[in-house]
């Protein structure tokens, strides 16, 4: 038939918008295509299709990423053969664009096999992302090297070599950096779906980039290295991997060691431990001690995972002393990622001889740095220090650790303070509150009233811990007033924070607490010249009804606010409609009916709109209408 | 304090510049890990010039071993007595390598090199500000600048010095020596930058088998600049130095040099700090095209394709910069570049900032950009028409709708029946346009019921006739069909009447 016929010259006449366009062309695009094909052979099967690719070339930047995202559905609607006879071959040739526009392309393209016909066709996919491998972009470029890693996965081992392997190779070998960056991260999913000569091959690649020219791709080498070393042969971890280590964590730049240390990890996870000790201890004690900060933080910071892969017996004879180090390090940034890692390190010693290391080795360290010059290791150390006491036990956290606990609480930077006290749970647990409730009431006065609201706030969320922890008496004593004082902070955050505690406060201590200390105070606030005072009031009985009860509710909470319904402020009056709202299911159908139906009905006739409108709000939903 | 306390009431948070104003100017020391053991207190040496000429060498080389002995400035109370002693030994050796001839023997260099690697070549500690801004806030100075300063006078004046011979000191001055030197760029002291300037400068110059590793090196820093860290304090000082070494390539340029303009420096425009050394860079760029003007059209080409989009500041850099390309354009590459060009300036008359509506109204008074604008006015002018045309009806700047009329005034003259064209089929456009524009929605609209119809289509359609089946019969009429590639026609034959009823409205 005549559209069969059309079919056949589609590829031919696809040339036309194969090569991209000069500015001049691309704007009068659509017609242009049209009049050329009408004029050409009249073959109008074509329009759609130049109608799609021509959005992908918009000249608005815009529309072009836009339709690019939607790439997914001009494949559906070309179908798969021609998706790959010819979108594919366009899209390949389009790559000088935008960048916004090509990482858009790389995302689609990973998740294009089904739109190309399925595995068997998936590589059809390699060439344009080839070409988005090579660009200059970073975040381009890793996404096409995601997208073949991902696609990767569907090739048959057979089209792995054919297609795959070919394109890694050609990346691998490029003269521009790019592509030979993005090669390094390839290796890994080919390798062992691949023929041992090609193995060889790609293991001969990886040696090459090792040591390449340009530390970019020396670093992305290094930063692949730990996952390369997987999927090898545990020979050739031995015989290839180890000298590429070795050389990697004593390049010239720094910013290549300090990736080599993270490979160092999972090489150390590879290697049976009679290994180690010629194999990778001697890199990773030059690593420990390297000159730049930069690579002793790097092993500050994975340290855990170090002391992990290496195994119980080095860590005892080399890690220790090397944490020590850390510990002391002269820069801060180091001091503070080692101060991180003290409590996973202790957990982690073997049990034999854990008690002894922390005592005689770590514990001096730890305790010179409860007063570093710098206050984010100090902040550090206070966020896990508190869980060194259920490792050491009771006798030894008083005797040793309490001191510390205690000077921190007194430490100038809040951060510091806490730290520590958001932790006095671990503390808790083995030796009780009440050991540190002295100095802990200063700390906490001091954090209460901190200029920074984000510190006053942060203590508030721990007041009902420490309540539970302290009993009600030491609350009454020394805390209550300071969560009274909440009740009229200035920040909105604080008052709803305060309110929101009094609730869970009086769920630990009971209704006849909450009735004997925070009710009459609460109430008090009604009569408030400020009207803000006054509405925390509504606020604190909308939290407390519930937990105070049906008697306490009726007796001495609705009282006030029902006076409050005259208030000349109209958010109080408002206030009052929706607290009425809140509190009418805790009340008996009674006082529901005689007192407050009187008051919402008067509300709902208020001048203020709003007032009307919570008012009417407050009947409906207590169905007092 | 008072202040700040003020502007505080006002919204809550004090003002960065205020803030930071509290601080005190702070210095650091270097990153200086375990080199040394702790100092031992130096002696004073007798005085170089009065000591007898055959003990002289000697004495220098005293002089110099004593300069390695490194001390920390952080403790400003410590080492009182040798650190003094250290500042008077360098002055005088400052002064003796400046003032004397003859000094500079063979055996002299390894001593001197390495008093010079001891004292500079360390690892710049961590930046006490993270997200140090270097508009605002103030650099982190380096304590042991009494000495370093010293050191680095002295490096200076060896390489100045008459008798420098370059053959010798290659042996010592080498690619590890200039890499070391290539890092201390990143120092957040500018007194410090300065020096490595004037000092990396004479190497480049002295130096000529180090010249392409240099400016290898330097390719290397502004690469992992641009597209690793985006932090590095030097780069102004190194475009500085590379400013002058691109006026000294030959012609034809090379390979490598037209390759270090596209990939590196045209690149070093998407910088987030581009204002702390756009004004080097763009010296850079214009230097390459003067020396050859077929580079004007890659150049503006990806000038456009990296063109900010949200930073206004960064656009009327960039629109400065094109001005100066400009002065010195080429009219036959002005032809060649000036369609893309003029849509972006176009687009720039139109921002509602006023500042970039100016910078790029003000080319305006450019007599050599106007001679090429009207030699061009056939293809210029109807690129700008729609943009001026609009804003001096819209601007809400009266200094910009003031300048867009001289603008349009002087177009006008250039071209007076195109202009009168443009003006009567302005409307007509703007809806042909907008048409356009409904035509588009319209096929996407399509696209996407075509779409959500098939839900299943897209993970089905390799081996999915369910699929097709289903997609087929949400288009009615074709419900038996019997082949993939029918269904493919169908799916056209779809698109094609879509089209249609888009062309006949």
């Amino acid at each position: 038939t005549n559209l069969q016929q059309r079919r056949r010259e589609g590829p031919a006449a696809a040339l036309l918008w194969q090569k991209p366009r000069s500015a001049a062309q691309q704007r009068h695009s659509v017609t242009a295509i049209l009049s050329k094909m009408a004029g050409a052979d009249g073959d109008d099967s074509l329009y759609p299709i130049a109608v799609l690719i021509d959005e992908l070339r918009n000249e608005d930047v815009q529309l072009r990423l836009n339709s690019i995202k939607k790439l997914s559905t001009i494949a559906l609607a070309l179908g798969v053969e021609r998706t790959r006879t010819e979108l594919l071959p366009f899209l390949t040739d389009t790559i000088y664009d935008e960048d916004e526009v090509l990482l858009a392309l790389a995302e689609q393209l990973g998740n294009f096999t089904m739109l190309v016909g399925g595995p068997e066709y998936v590589h059809c996919l390699l060439p344009p992302l080839e070409s988005l491998a090579t660009v200059e972009e970073t975040v381009v470029r890793d996404k096409a090297v995601e997208s073949l890693r991902k696609i990767s996965q569907e090739h048959s081992p057979v089209d792995l070599e054919v297609h795959f392997e070919p394109l890694v190779k050609r990346l691998a070998s490029g003269d521009w950096f790019t592509s030979r960056t993005s090669a390094c991260g390839l290796f890994s999913v080919c390798y062992p779906r691949v023929s041992s000569t090609v193995k060889a091959e790609i293991r001969q690649h990886f040696r090459t980039l090792c040591s390449d020219d340009t530390p970019m791709v020396r670093r992305a080498a290094a930063s692949k290295l730990g996952e390369f070393a997987k999927v090898l042969e545990l020979d050739y971890v031995k015989s290839d991997i180890i000298s590429l280590f070795t050389a990697l964590a004593s390049d010239e730049q720094d910013s290549v060691r300090l990736l080599a240390v993270e490979a160092c990890v999972s090489i150390a996870t590879l290697l049976p431990q009679e290994d180690l000790e010629t194999l990778v201890m001697p890199t990773l004690r030059q690593a420990a001690e390297d000159k730049s900060w930069r690579v002793r933080y790097m092993v500050a910071d994975k340290f855990s995972e170090l002391q992990k892969a290496v195994g119980p017996e080095i860590t005892k004879n080399d890690l220790v002393p090397a944490f020590q180090n850390l510990l002391k390090d002269c820069e801060a940034e180091v001091r503070a990622a080692a101060a991180n890692k003290v409590k996973e390190f202790c957990e982690n010693l073997p049990e034999d001889s854990r008690e002894q290391i922390i005592m005689t080795h770590i514990l001096p360290c730890v305790k010179e740095l409860v007063s570093d010059t710098n206050q984010h290791v100090k902040s550090a150390l206070a966020s896990v220090i508190m869980g060194l006491s259920t490792i050491l036990g009771k006798d030894n956290t008083i005797e040793h650790l309490l001191p510390l606990f205690l000077a921190q609480l007194k430490d100038e930077c809040p951060e510091v303070r806490l730290n520590i006290i958001s932790n006095l749970d671990c503390v808790n647990e083995v030796i009780g509150i009440r050991q540190l409730s002295q100095s802990l009431l200063p700390a906490i006065v001091e954090l209460a009233e901190d200029a920074k609201w984000r510190v006053r706030l942060a203590i508030i969320e721990y007041m009902p811990l420490l309540a539970g922890q302290l009993g009600v008496e030491f609350f009454d004593e020394k805390l209550n007033t300071l969560c009274m004082a909440w009740l009229i902070d200035h920040v909105y955050a604080i008052r709803e924070a305060a309110t929101c505690n009094l609730m869970k406060l009086v769920e630990k201590f009971g209704a006849e607490w909450a009735q004997n200390t925070i009710v009459p105070k609460v109430l008090g606030m009604a009569n408030d010249p400020n009207y803000l005072h006054r509405m925390t009031t509504l606020f604190c009985i909308n939290a407390l009804s519930e937990a105070c009860g049906q008697d306490i509710t009726t007796k001495q909470m609705l009282p006030v606010v029902l006076k409050m319904s005259n208030d000349q402020v109209a958010n109080v009056r408002f206030n009052v409609a929706k607290s009425l709202q809140k509190i009418g299911p805790v009340l008996d159908s009674n006082a529901l009916q005689t007192e407050v139906k009187p008051v919402l009905e008067k509300l709902a006739t208020d001048t203020d709109m709003d007032v009307k409108y919570f008012a009417q709000e407050a009947i409906s939903v207590l169905a007092l209408a | 304090m008072s202040a700040i306390s003020a502007s505080e009431k006002v919204d809550g948070f004090t003002r960065k510049s205020m803030r930071k104003a509290q601080k005190q100017r702070k210095s650091q020391g270097s990153s200086q890990y375990r080199t040394q053991s702790a100092p031992v207190e130096l002696s004073p040496l007798p005085q170089l010039k009065d000591a007898p000429s055959t003990e002289q060498q000697e004495l220098f080389t005293q002089k110099l071993q004593q300069c390695c002995m490194l001390f920390d400035f952080l403790d400003s109370v410590t080492d009182l007595k040798s650190k003094e002693i250290k500042r008077a030994t360098l002055n005088e050796l400052v002064d003796y390598v400046s003032t004397n001839r003859g000094v500079l023997v063979e055996t002299a260099y390894p001593e001197i090199t390495d008093m010079i690697c001891t004292n500079i070549f360390r690892t710049l500690p961590p930046s006490e500000n993270p997200d140090f801004d270097p508009e605002e806030d103030e650099p982190t100075l380096e304590a042991s600048w009494p000495h370093i300063q010293l050191v680095y006078e002295f490096l200076l004046r060896f390489l100045e010095n008459p008798d420098f011979q370059p053959s010798i000191a290659k042996r010592y001055i080498d690619q590890k020596f200039v890499l070391q030197l290539l890092e201390l760029f990143d120092s957040e002291d500018p007194r410090e930058r300065d020096f490595l300037k004037t000092i990396l400068h004479r190497i480049y110059g002295k130096f000529l088998g180090l010249r392409a590793f240099i400016r290898k090196q330097i390719n290397n820093i502004f690469l992992r600049f641009i597209y690793e860290t985006e932090h590095f304090n030097g780069v102004a000082e190194l475009l500085e130095i590379l400013g002058s070494i691109i006026n000294g390539f030959a012609l034809p340029l090379k390979a490598e040099h037209k390759q270090f303009l596209m990939k590196v420096l045209i690149p070093l425009h998407t910088a987030k700090a581009l204002s702390l050394f756009h004004a080097q860079l763009a010296y850079c760029v214009v230097q390459f095209l003067e020396k050859d003007p077929t580079l004007t059209e890659p150049v503006i080409r990806g000038l456009l394709k990296f063109w900010p989009k949200t930073c206004s500041q960064k656009e009327v850099m960039f629109l400065g910069e094109i001005e100066e390309i400009l002065d010195v354009i080429e009219p036959t590459q002005f032809k060649k570049i000036q369609e893309p060009l003029f849509k972006q300036i176009s687009k720039c008359v139109a921002n509602p900032h006023f500042q970039v509506a100016e910078r790029a109204l003000y080319f305006w008074n450019n007599e050599y950009i106007l001679s090429l604008i009207e030699e061009n006015i056939d293809k210029i002018l109807p690129i700008m028409f729609g943009s001026l045309y609009r804003i001096s009806k819209e601007h809400w700047n009266p200094t910009i709708v003031a300048l867009v009329y001289n603008v349009l005034k002087t177009l006008m003259e250039m071209n007076c029946t195109l202009f009168d064209e443009l003006t009567s089929s302005y409307k007509a456009d703007r809806q042909r346009e907008k048409k356009k524009e409904q035509e588009r929605d319209e096929l996407w609209k399509q696209l996407e019921e075509l779409r959500l119809s098939n839900p299943t289509l897209v993970q089905n359609n390799c081996h999915g006739l369910t699929g097709i089946k289903r997609m087929v019969r949400h288009f009615g009429k074709w419900a038996y069909c019997l082949s993939r590639s029918q269904v493919d026609e169908k799916i056209d034959a779809t698109l094609v009447s879509l089209w249609e009823i888009r062309s006949y409205r």
